[in-house]
């Protein structure tokens, strides 16, 4: 490693007061409120689960009774899915990262990114109002007409924190895009930007164009809610399956808003940790790409059984095998990445490798439910719940914890410690497996979502589930600790710790409040590693070892 | 005169314009989603039930829809003239052209305004007064739950619209534009023509309806 120094006048330590924080314009600094605001509700959202996960270790539910169950698994999927999964990697890691991976000074709109921070906050201080104020019982998709009509819990509360929380959204990803558009440093032509930011511009893409027609739906259901008419009522002719189209119209696309990013993350610790290129680099961009494109059209596949034409279930389907075809080509390269490297296995490249095999078995079970006749049989069953959580939790939580260790270093200036670190990542592995590889059976074996109670033959696999849910618990808080622990105690970490290739290692850790001295000038293509003797070549053609 | 120097992240001033512009552009393209869905949603439902939504359509008052119409066309034109004659550092006729603009949005809501009161008088407006008449069945309430939200959430927009355009009305009166920079004023621009062709949208959906022939 080269010579370590800690650097005078850091983005952290430019400025130190309480206002400097609130109403910074540093994307970096930005970065770390969200990453604030995200982490306090992955707790709140955690917390919710774990009443759940409590409730079910007893088939008679009583820990909870009916209602409160209710009101516990809507608020963990609301609070997880927008106020953690959603802005999770991209306003974190991504506010952090984007400019300085194509060599920028900052984001294009730094006063709409932190107007973002804002908004994304009011709209939390809504959702811990409906919290507060009794909950929500429809479940986090708000199906009509229970929802309008009938729920008399907090149902406009929380919908008008939804749209609220998208427009935090639709700004941080408006300002992505434009970013990489026209701020890249020269030479950093699109076929040299690193995947992360590939898969960071395709999630926008997706923010961008799915955003805005949930905005409308919960709009129209909290209309519909608070007047006690609107145009989903049926005694009106209107059409509750309308509000299922509009409303899966962006919550499919949003799983891949959840998902893109991380597939981002993956690719470069992967490539950096197996010391190899990413094997098929424009393959990888291109199917992030797909992915971002054809998953506007998969939708219908979450209302097979809802009354939708035969016809409508089929194209459905189709197109739902025909997305996963990019998505196989993410994980073929990534394994063909591995392929002859020279590999380490630090804390990264655990949560990257349990990203990939948690990714494949929660795409793989994709296609058995976008498989008609077999979906008939599982869906609304623990089946769909343990397929969804393999991607999200499995998948996305797994690469943002791996992002955060890899680049916390460059964050904070500091390293954590690393065999704390890897038992962390094991334990998620090994955590996250028990608590939701036995769903897949309860489902298959006929197990209902969103049951307080359950027939007692299920009582051995949810005991399970819960034990694992304890492990995962304590592997997640652990990180909260030891990277704490770092940000006083750690080793200084150094410009580049990992011998990485991307820009963002070739200026200080933590970076200046500029990000670069001077603006880089890109020659070379990402990833230039070589696994046989270790070398690499920097993004702006710095031969190393 | 404020100083002309591009913000930290950008090169150059023209990289900063362009750069606003795009990010204006890509907020429309937001906003075409957002309509969207609404219209989508209007269209699914006069297709389901088009006897109903002509009879209901009948209601509604066309010619107050065109005047606004027309209003709204010519506020597009004054907005545009104060680009131009910025361009030109006529600075006067500038300001002058952004308070007719932001005139010709209050005076737009204004007919509206007077419309939603017509509205109430022939018993369209649901959940307050809404009655079906002679041969309409409830599908026909849904044409005016459109035509409600659809037009309200239209005047909201026109509304932050004509706000900017008052703001920068008095920011080009204190010569903060100038043939050398004026890019705020081309990216208000940009979403006030977009608000303006949303109109166009709505009215082509509303007010036409069961008056052909």
């Amino acid at each position: 490693m080269t010579a370590i120094a800690e650097p005078v006048d850091s983005y952290l330590t430019a400025e130190s007061t309480i206002a400097s924080w609130l109403l910074t314009k540093d994307h970096k600094r930005i970065a770390l409120l969200f990453f604030a605001s995200v982490t306090a509700f992955f707790f709140v959202g955690g917390f919710a689960a774990t009443l759940i996960r409590l409730n079910l270790i007893n088939p008679s539910g009583t820990l909870l009774g009916p209602d409160l169950y209710n009101r516990m698994f809507t608020m963990h999927g609301i609070v997880m899915v927008w106020f953690f999964l959603i802005p999770s990697i991209p306003a974190t890691l991504g506010n952090f990262l984007v400019p300085l991976m194509i060599g920028a000074r900052d984001l294009a709109f730094p006063r709409l990114n932190l107007a973002s921070w804002y908004v994304f906050n009011i709209s939390g201080a809504m959702a811990i109002y409906f919290i507060v104020a009794g909950g929500v019982d429809t479940g986090w998709t708000f199906y009509t007409p229970y929802s309008t009509l009938f729920s008399n819990s907090h149902v406009m509360a929380a919908a008008l924190a939804v749209f609220v929380n998208g427009f935090s959204t639709i700004m941080t990803a408006l300002n992505f895009v434009v970013t990489i558009h026209r701020l890249r440093a020269p030479g950093m032509t699109w076929f040299r930007l690193p995947l992360f930011i590939w898969s960071i511009y395709a999630t926008s893409i997706v923010m961008l164009l799915a955003t805005p027609v949930l905005a409308m739906t919960v709009l129209l259901i909290a209309l519909e809610h608070g007047l006690g008419i609107g145009i989903f009522d049926p005694a009106l002719g209107g059409d509750p399956l309308l509000f299922q189209h509009m409303f899966w119209f962006y919550s499919h696309p949003a799983v891949y808003i959840m998902i893109l990013p991380a597939m981002g993350v993956a690719s470069e610790l992967i490539s950096c940790f197996a010391r190899r290129p990413v094997f098929g680099y424009k393959g990888m961009a291109y199917a992030v790409m797909a992915i971002a494109i054809i998953g506007f059209f998969v939708w219908g596949h979450h209302m097979f059984v809802a009354g939708i034409s035969t016809f409508a279930g089929v194209m459905f389907s189709f197109m739902s095998f025909i997305v996963a075809v990019p998505s196989a080509i993410k994980v073929f390269n990534w394994t063909a990445t591995l392929h002859r490297g020279s590999i380490s296995f630090d804390a990264p490249m655990l949560y990257a490798l349990s990203f990939i095999g948690l990714f494949t078995i929660g795409g793989l079970t994709g296609l058995n439910l976008a498989t008609l006749p077999i979906d008939v049989h599982v869906t609304g069953t623990y089946f769909v719940i343990a397929h969804f959580h393999y991607i999200m939790v499995g998948g996305t939580v797994s690469a943002f914890f791996g992002g955060l260790h890899y680049w916390w270093p460059k964050i904070t200036g500091r390293l954590y410690p690393e065999m704390w670190a890897r038992a962390a990542a094991i334990l998620t592995f090994l955590g996250f497996n028990v608590t939701f590889f036995p769903q897949f059976i309860l489902g298959y074996l006929g197990m209902p979502r969103r049951y307080y109670a359950y027939p007692p033959e299920f009582q051995v696999w949810n005991v399970l589930s819960s034990a694992g849910a304890s492990i995962l618990a304590i592997a997640y808080v652990m990180p909260l600790v030891y990277l704490g622990w770092s940000l006083l105690w750690g080793k200084q970490a150094g410009a580049n710790p990992w011998g990485a290739t991307g820009l963002e290692w070739r200026t200080t850790s933590p970076p200046p409040e500029h990000n670069f001295d001077r603006t880089p000038v890109v020659t070379e293509a990402p990833y230039r590693y070589n696994p046989e003797d270790g070398s690499y070549v920097t993004q702006d053609g710095v031969a190393n070892g | 005169m404020v100083e002309l120097r591009p913000e930290p992240q950008y090169a150059t001033l023209a990289r900063q314009t362009e750069t606003a512009q795009l990010g204006m552009w890509v907020f429309l393209a937001t906003e075409v989603l957002f309509f969207g869905a609404l219209i989508f949603g209007y269209y699914i439902y006069r297709i389901s039930y088009p006897d109903q939504f002509l009879l209901a359509g009948q209601d509604t008052k066309l010619l107050l829809g065109s005047i606004n119409t027309a209003l709204l066309l010519t506020s597009s034109v004054t907005m545009v003239a104060s680009i131009e004659y910025v361009k030109r550092d006529d600075i006067a006729r500038a300001a002058a052209a952004l308070f007719i603009t932001a005139l010709l949005g209050f005076a737009f809501l204004g007919v509206k305004g007077y419309e939603y009161v017509e509205d109430y008088r022939d018993h369209t407006v649901p959940l307050l007064n809404f009655l079906l008449k002679p041969s309409q069945h409830p599908p026909a309430e849904l044409f005016w739950l459109f035509y409600f939200i659809a037009t309200g959430i239209h005047a909201v927009h026109l509304s932050i619209g004509i706000v900017a355009v008052l703001v920068m009305a008095f920011h080009t009166r204190h010569r903060r534009y100038s043939a050398a920079y004026y890019s705020p004023l081309e990216v208000l621009g940009l979403y006030w023509s977009f608000v303006d062709a949303v109109w166009l949208f709505l009215f082509a959906a509303i007010y036409p309806l069961g008056r052909a022939g």
